[in-house]
């Protein structure tokens, strides 16, 4: 894990010092003068070598002090702080949802496997695979939030309450119907496996039912690779809901970093980027160890 | 005893064809597919759509099947055209001396009105170009970024899985850090960082105009699928008794790479390539949509979406509804086509 992050680390600071712009003349914007331009880069460290800077930008990872925003003077730290509540308020009800859908509609599409059912259901997430998610987006928020007006178009407020009961449920309900579509045929894919095992044909054998033989044999053991489907969806919920952040107007993560991107607002990015990293490694390890209590068959190396 | 003799092993391209045309939805899609090609390369020899850019209708020209719903838009631009004679500011304004200078550049200018149709077959945008022209010139641009990129990640995702899984050792332990890397950082963050690097920096204006930046961050970012599948693919063949007997005939490694084992996992990289495509483009749509894919003056379905965001509100839903179908048609196709392709090429189900 040492080693990748070192790795993140560098690829960052050198993505940015080779083909990055001068911040410098970012900070300073169109009209500046030579004096100001050096004195920025004096306070930066620019004008030091890139050992030098690497090292700077090492000690703002380790402190957590990545001082302000270049464009809205914002601590980055308060960013972070301010911004993920949002995110996750949004985030953390689509993955519930988005695995108490599909799961079993898995299970029926699997149960009358090989039927004209079966094949409609499986062309129907196909076809609706093909829509750009910013169709449901744009179609969802003018039919329910502007035609209908069963939700509100937009919009943010600070109390978690209030976000979760008027403000999220539009963005979280469409973000569940796209991703039902990919995670259904999938989740089929491994209950369709583990139906042509030996156990479920000796469930057969001693005259179990077909809806007793799905529910209690294949259901438990298509769990453990659809866990892991889900453990792999877990890093996404810091920043995979940009486009609904966006669109909604929400405060969120990422927003704020689509936002940094258009501003070239660099600090925000880069510490945005590298803990996001560091968080992703760290989740995954834990999926990692939880998996060698959960299945025993599973060991860490 | 002849029959049998005759039976030479049949080529496995011929087999894959042959397989394809027994699949009906493979087939029909294989036909989908092979229209949009058609289309796109028309487009590209400017066959089709190339007055995409020219305004040939009055702003939110209503398409031909509905011709007489009222257009707001297009009557207010109409007024404003008429608005009267500009008032005279010759005695305030300190620019007046040019007015001579100006009037006659002017005359020099030849300048054409175009008579604005007020119908299009599937309407007109705002500015009152053929939205079914810029939906044929879109397919055009975000299918080819689309292939254009998952070839590039195919290119480097093939090669350094290749060199993985054939030499193992130090260059493994080395290109497995760098997947690592690339892997732990959560995609759209990539994504994002490259293109805050390449719009605002040195290279900003290298890229500025044509589809290589967003093909270029596609690529640096989707390359480590492929990677992964090569590698393991090439740790499995390298052992092999034909490989070996290349080797003792004096084969080069990279002759063996490359000549003998490539031809022998092509398979499984023909059908991450398509998977690649189908991801990348709907990428695109949306890099494109957030204005951080293709640069202004191209059009793609992303473009598109995003003007027909606003357009939806005022009820002009032509923009959207081609965008949206064009799209839709092709990645199903296109979708379908690679579930037959893997069907086909899965020995498995020989």
């Amino acid at each position: 894990m040492v080693p990748t992050l070192a790795g993140v680390v560098l690829l960052i600071f050198f993505l940015f010092k080779l083909f990055g712009g001068d911040p410098a003349q970012i900070l300073a914007g169109q009209v500046a003068s030579q004096e100001q331009i050096d004195a920025i880069r004096r306070e930066l460290g620019l004008d030091q070598p890139w050992y030098v800077q690497l090292g700077i930008f090492l000690r703002e990872i380790l402190t957590f002090d990545w001082g302000k925003s270049w464009i809205t003077r914002e601590q980055v730290s308060h960013i972070f702080l301010t911004r993920l509540p949002a995110t996750l308020t949004i985030t953390i009800p689509i993955l519930l949802l988005e695995a108490s859908l599909a799961i079993p509609t898995a299970m029926i599409v699997a149960y009358y496997r090989g039927t004209l059912f079966d094949r409609a259901v499986m062309s129907i997430c196909v076809a609706a695979m093909s829509i750009s998610f910013l169709v449901y987006i744009i179609v969802g928020q003018y039919v329910f939030g502007f035609q209908l007006g069963w939700f509100p178009v937009q919009g943010w407020s600070d109390s978690f309450w209030k976000n979760l009961v008027t403000y999220a449920p539009l963005p979280i309900l469409l973000a569940a119907l796209v991703g039902l579509a990919p995670q259904t045929r999938l989740y089929r894919s491994f209950f369709l496996d583990e139906t042509k095992s030996d156990y479920v044909r000796t469930a057969r054998a001693k005259g179990l039912s077909e809806p007793a033989i799905l529910r209690k044999h294949v259901l438990r053991n298509a769990l453990v690779p659809v866990v892991t489907n889900i453990s792999l969806l877990i890093p996404g919920v810091f920043v995979g809901s940009f486009l609904l952040e966006i669109f909604f107007s929400v405060p969120g993560l990422g927003r704020e970093i689509y936002l940094a991107v258009n501003r070239s607002d660099y600090p925000v990015i880069q510490a945005v980027t590298i803990y996001l990293a560091v968080l992703t490694m760290l989740i995954n390890l834990a999926a990692d160890v939880l998996y060698s209590f959960v299945d025993p068959r599973i060991q860490l190396r | 005893m002849a029959a049998v003799l005759d039976v030479t092993p049949e080529n496995a391209w011929t087999a894959l064809a042959r397989r394809l045309r027994q699949d009906r939805v493979g087939a029909v899609s294989l036909g989908i597919v092979a229209m949009y090609l058609v289309m796109i390369l028309f487009a590209m020899a400017g066959l089709l759509a190339r007055g995409w850019s020219v305004e040939v209708g009055v702003p939110y020209a209503n398409p031909s099947f509905l011709g007489d719903r009222p257009n707001l838009e297009a009557a207010l631009a109409k007024r404003m055209e008429h608005k009267g004679k500009v008032p005279d500011l010759r005695d305030i304004d300190p620019l007046a001396p040019k007015y001579e200078e100006w009037a006659k550049r002017t005359g020099e200018l030849k300048s054409t009105e175009r008579e604005r149709s007020l119908t299009l077959p599937w309407g007109g945008d705002r500015w009152g170009r053929d939205v079914l022209d810029k939906a044929i010139k879109g397919s055009q641009v975000s299918i080819a970024v689309g292939v254009v990129a998952a070839l590039c990640a195919t290119l480097i995702g093939t090669l350094l899985g290749a060199l993985s899984g054939f030499y193992g050792r130090w260059v493994s332990d080395v290109l497995e850090w760098l997947y690592n890397v690339f892997t732990s950082i959560p995609a759209i963050l990539l994504v994002f960082t490259l293109a805050a690097v390449l719009r605002s920096g040195p290279l900003a204006s290298l890229f500025a105009s044509g589809i290589w930046t967003v093909v270029i961050i596609l690529a640096f970012t989707g390359w480590t699928g492929m990677y992964r599948l090569v590698r393991a693919e090439y740790m499995k063949h390298r052992s092999r008794e034909y490989v070996l007997a290349a080797q003792a005939i004096g084969a080069s490694a990279a002759s063996r790479m490359f000549v003998h084992i490539l031809p022998n996992v092509s398979h499984v990289i023909l059908v991450q390539l398509s998977l690649l495509v189908v991801a990348f483009i709907k990428v695109e749509v949306i890099l494109s949509f957030l204005g951080l894919g293709v640069p202004i003056d191209m059009v793609s379905w992303g473009t598109m979406l995003a003007e027909a965001q606003n357009e939806l509100i005022i009820g002009k839903w032509w923009q959207l509804a081609a965008a949206t179908v064009f799209m839709a048609i092709f990645l199903t196709a296109f979708s379908m086509l690679t579930d037959s392709l893997r069907d086909a090429l899965d020995p498995k189900l020989r």
